[in-house]
């Protein structure tokens, strides 16, 4: 099973460390999900990964070896690093058996990978005319067309619609399903909730977290109880003097932190006070990201 | 593991590439129109040009030459094509997939630069053979002295024009490897082949052995049957443009393995 390792990898322009001693590995058969805000290393990252950047320091492997060592790499490697990046004038059949030629693949596999990708019936049409959505479908056929073990995808669900957004995550997951190492990046945490078994989060190019979806989780983005009272100015100095946080939230509710629903609802009780909702809020993924990469943003409005 | 690629696999897949651009085919029919014209256009008068010539421009008179001054216009022409194959894929990004699927960098080079000189040497080869015979048959026709394919140094003329203009394919995919811009590669293409001439007689003495092997200086001396005094040696002159053009593609290679894409 082939990985992509990661090790010790450092890329500076100038004065700029945009990639800061970074490590992580992305095992088969799982889709991991690469996280940072906008300007944080990860398609300088993945460039590096493909050979395209070189590194200042450290290295990028697949399958232990060096991608520029790569004999075949379209059998090894399948990248979509940029859905514009094909010439508009050039049919999609061409672009793609051009590619496949380079690699000595056979050109049946253009017409599996544009069957696989749905875009038969735009085999001979030129992509200059092609949607945002069809463009990101033949940049993952072009991807496919070496039947590789490794795939690396740089923000595949960027400016699509829902349903191309749904595609592209499904598509993903059958890929890791089929036990193929899948790294796909993005600055959208909510997608990758639904997509990534592995999360590798990195801010200004250093690693902030290497972890599974569901530890993810459970450590990031402390619980909230949302609390509905009647009496709510009362009820939250009761709380913070039992040593709860209280902010306010809509509506005249109250959010709480610090404290358990369970250990909410016996303050209420004991003090008799009457609750008209008590609903421990799940911490949303968006959150712990905010939360964790709060200190990495590169540049913060104003107002945060 | 994966087995190697051979070369020709890579070769063959920069020709699909550009054998699937309709501006491939524009350019080169561009190529034959423009040619054509000029040639059709500079030798409408040549009867009239001939009665009014002196002596001394009769006695240098060479119709193989007058025929193929509008290599002027297709180095040009010609230029744009190797560019294109070059600068094409930065304007579209495509150069990150082409070198990720062939990471081995100088061979997508060594692969563009066979393809367009090869394509230029055929091309270029074309328009100075149909270029000739339009020309002697404009000639013949107006009375003019004129010259046949078997003539001294007729052939010698011919190749030297498709070695000429197929150097300046080369020059056009090395420019476009270090400008990685159309533009900027376009420009510096118009300085060498245009400007630089236009100049060249304001410049100090030390570089008239540059201009001896420069482009539509002494490097298209081979052009002519009749020698010119101001080159004497005329194959030497494009031995030394098809030097000075393996040095640009040189750089071209070393900038393309060094810079990130």
């Amino acid at each position: 099973m082939t990985r992509i390792a990661v090790r010790g990898l450092t890329k500076r322009y100038g004065p700029d460390t945009v990639v800061d001693d970074l490590s992580f590995t992305v095992e088969p058969g799982q889709v991991t999900g690469f996280l940072g805000p906008n300007g944080s290393g990860k398609s300088t990252t993945m460039k590096m990964i493909m050979g395209l950047a070189e590194p200042t320091r450290g290295t990028a492997t697949i399958g232990g070896r060096r991608y520029r060592d790569l004999r075949m790499p379209l059998a090894e490697v399948g990248a979509l690093l940029d859905a514009g990046a094909v010439h508009g004038s050039r049919k999609a059949r061409d672009h793609l058996l051009a590619l496949a030629v380079s690699n000595g693949l056979p050109a049946r596999r253009v017409d599996e990978v544009l069957a696989r990708t749905g875009l038969e019936s735009v085999a001979g049409k030129r992509p200059g005319g092609f949607s945002l959505g069809m463009r990101q479908r033949l940049g993952i056929s072009a991807a496919l067309l070496g039947d590789p073990g490794v795939l690396i995808f740089d923000e595949p669900v960027n400016g699509l619609d829902p349903e191309g957004i749904r595609w592209i995550r499904d598509f993903m997951r059958s890929l890791a399903g089929e036990g193929r190492a899948v790294l796909v990046s993005s600055h959208l945490m909510s997608e990758m909730a639904r997509t990534a078994d592995h999360l590798v989060v990195i801010g200004r190019g250093r690693l902030i977290a290497d972890t599974g979806m569901g530890e993810f989780l459970r450590a990031n983005g402390e619980g909230t109880v949302l609390v509905r009272t009647p009496e709510p100015g009362a009820f939250a100095l009761r709380l913070t003097a039992a040593g709860a946080t209280v902010r306010d939230g809509s509506e005249s509710s109250l959010v709480v932190s610090g404290m358990s629903g369970e250990e909410i609802g016996r303050l209420a009780a004991y003090h008799g006070v009457v609750l008209s909702e008590l609903s421990p809020q799940q911490p949303s993924l968006e959150d712990a990201f905010m939360e964790l990469t709060k200190d990495a943003v590169e540049y913060q409005g104003a107002a945060a | 593991m994966s087995a190697d690629v051979p070369f020709t696999r890579t070769l063959q897949a920069e020709w699909i590439k550009l054998r699937s651009l309709r501006s491939t085919w524009y350019t080169l029919s561009a190529l034959m129109a423009v040619g054509i014209g000029v040639t059709s256009l500079a030798l409408s008068t040549v009867g009239q040009d001939y009665a009014e010539a002196s002596a001394a421009d009769r006695q240098a008179w060479d119709p193989t030459s007058l025929s193929l001054t509008t290599y002027i216009i297709g180095q040009l022409i010609i230029g744009v094509l190797g560019i294109l194959i070059v600068t094409s894929e930065y304007a579209t990004g495509l150069i990150a997939t082409s070198l990720g699927a062939t990471p081995r960098r100088h061979r997508v080079l060594a692969a563009k630069a066979v393809i367009a000189t090869g394509l230029a040497l055929v091309a270029g080869q074309t328009l100075m053979v149909a270029a000739f015979l339009l020309g002697q048959a404009m000639m013949a026709a107006q009375d003019v002295p004129h010259a046949a394919l078997g003539d001294d140094g007729v052939f010698a003329a011919l190749a030297g024009g498709g070695l000429y203009l197929s150097a300046i394919a080369l020059l056009a995919v090395g420019l476009g490897v270090i400008t990685r811009a159309t533009a900027g590669a376009l420009a510096t293409l118009v300085a060498i082949v245009f400007l630089v001439p236009a100049l060249s007689g304001t410049f100090p003495s030390w570089m008239h052995g540059l201009v001896d092997i420069w482009p539509t200086k002494g490097a298209a001396a081979v052009l002519t049957t009749v020698p010119d005094p101001e080159f004497p040696h005329p194959w030497l002159n494009l031995g030394g443009l098809w030097l000075a053009v393996a040095a640009v593609l040189a750089t071209a290679f070393v900038l393309l393995r060094r810079r990130d894409v």
